[in-house]
């Protein structure tokens, strides 16, 4: 499992740094801002769902959680792998699955809108 | 008889500062894991209508929430300036002779990262 | 030439006499412009001649001299003493590697694996000689120019986290020979270097700490070949799945 497709992991690590390095700042504030209990204007329920309507805004949705979720597993493999957990091959299939099952998840409800 | 010396495989990074700066870098992903679930929740609230996505916000609206999302902000940020810092290396652009300076590639991304920021922060309104 | 007081701290281990590693001190009177191997070489002369450790050039271009210098991986002719002046100095053998005896480590399994990624030209197609040599333009020069100055010193080895968590790990000096030649212009072996590349054990342990390029005497930036060589594995496996696979 491990052989060849690392680099199948490896790209999509690759890419989903490279995205969440530049959107997912911007991303964080506009949640925090959630937080805080003043969502900003586009977080209105009509205008979101304006917006998720839009077939770009869906690819550009699943394609930003997607990637965000292989990345992380990815990487999270390495850092439990560095931290002394040394069961990879179970820390790979959970970690990937749980990023596949995100994956499945969020095409799902965006074809729900 | 050769000494193979023992390493800790569960507290070498702790030897030395940069050994540590490298692992908290690694751990920043689990961070990048939390916004995307959180992102993923809340599509799927907007999936399931105006009442399921007024739950979701009233959800968010929570103090445990608040320092969640502090603590992923601030990571955010921290993600992005390590990676930036670091993408120059791997990917080296030639032009006849010489090497583009990573200082310039690393700026480059910087100026987009700006820009994509500010169009996402006007776009939702934050300003 | 003024004069520099310090105390080295040796690793010591004789494998006939002793079950562990243990450490000897020796002061020494260091003239000012000495590396830490000027004082190494003084105590083997004057003080203890017993001590076995490897050096050569006393130039950072042999790679012979590689040691831990207060925890970190240098070459001690690169080493002025005048950095550790007044100070207790620990020298030990180059980290992840196997002590052979006192200083001296044992580098059969980076001989090995500088081997296995075959660090040659490798062609599909051999130029006969009367159609004379082959051309490379500075530019086809520098494009992997950097990659071939290293020296072999190990010191990358002795720092990567990775060597020392998974010993099959190939590592940054072998893996950026395997970078060098397929970055040549003259290679054509870069579908034949993936076997030994595109492996768990290969590109993929890395997990770009970065530190191997931090502590390279030669600035090689093994860090940067390692990352090149995973996108240019990655782009490699691609083409492979879409049937471009021989380079």
């Amino acid at each position: 499992m491990a052989r060849v497709n690392k680099a199948l992991f490896w790209s999509l690590f690759a890419a989903g740094g490279t995205l969440t390095a530049f959107v997912f700042p911007a991303l964080a504030v506009v949640v925090l801002f959630t937080a805080y209990g003043h969502p900003p204007d586009i977080m209105a329920f009509e205008q979101i769902h304006g917006l998720l309507s839009n077939w770009l805004v869906k690819l550009a949705a699943f394609g930003t959680v997607a990637l965000a979720l292989w990345h992380a597993a990815h990487r999270m493999r390495t850092a439990l792998h560095g931290i002394g957990l040394r069961a990879d091959g179970l820390v790979a299939v959970v970690g990937y699955g749980i990023a596949a099952l995100g994956t499945v998840l969020v095409a799902y409800y965006l074809l729900r809108i | 008889m050769a000494y193979v010396r023992p390493v800790s495989k569960t507290t070498w990074y702790l030897a030395k500062r940069s050994y540590t700066v490298h692992m908290v870098q690694e751990l920043t992903s689990l961070f990048v894991a939390i916004l995307a679930f959180i992102l993923l929740w809340g599509i799927g609230a907007v999936a399931g209508g105006p009442e399921s996505y007024q739950a979701f916000l009233d959800s968010m609206n929570s103090t445990g929430m608040l320092f969640v999302m502090w603590g992923v902000t601030v990571v955010m940020f921290y993600h992005a300036v390590a990676w930036f810092s670091v993408t120059p290396k791997a990917m080296p652009i030639q032009r006849g002779e010489e090497f583009v300076p990573g200082s310039l590639i690393a700026g480059g991304h910087y100026v987009v990262w700006v820009v994509l920021s500010v169009i996402i922060l006007l776009l939702a309104g934050v300003f | 030439m003024s004069e520099i007081q310090l105390v080295l701290e040796i690793l010591r281990y004789d494998p006939e006499k002793d079950q562990e590693p243990h450490f000897e001190t020796y002061p020494v009177s260091c003239q000012d412009d000495w590396m830490v191997l000027d004082a190494i070489n003084h105590v083997k002369d004057h003080v203890d001649t017993t001590i076995s450790y490897r050096w050569s050039c006393h130039m950072a271009v042999c790679g012979s001299c590689g040691m831990m210098i207060d925890g970190d991986p240098k070459l001690a002719c690169k080493a002025p003493v005048a950095d550790y002046a007044g100070q207790t100095v620990r020298i030990e053998p180059l980290a992840n590697f196997p002590i052979e005896r006192d200083l001296v480590v044992v580098m059969d399994d980076f001989m090995e694996k500088l081997t296995r990624v075959k660090p040659y030209i490798i062609r599909k197609d051999e130029k006969p000689i009367e159609e004379g040599e082959y051309k490379q333009t500075p530019a086809e020069l520098k494009k992997y120019k950097q990659f071939t100055l290293c020296i072999n010193c190990l010191c990358c080895y002795a720092a990567c986290p990775q060597y020392a968590l998974i010993p099959e790990f190939i590592g940054p000096a072998a893996l950026t020979m395997a970078h060098r030649y397929n970055q040549d212009s003259r290679d054509q072996g870069l579908a034949e270097r993936q076997d030994v590349v595109a492996t768990p054990e290969g590109a993929w342990e890395c997990s770009f700490a970065g530190e191997c390029s931090v502590v390279c005497p030669k600035h090689v930036d093994p860090a940067g070949a390692l990352q090149q060589l995973k996108i240019s594995t990655t782009v490699q496996w691609y083409k492979g799945l879409i049937g471009m696979g021989g380079k």
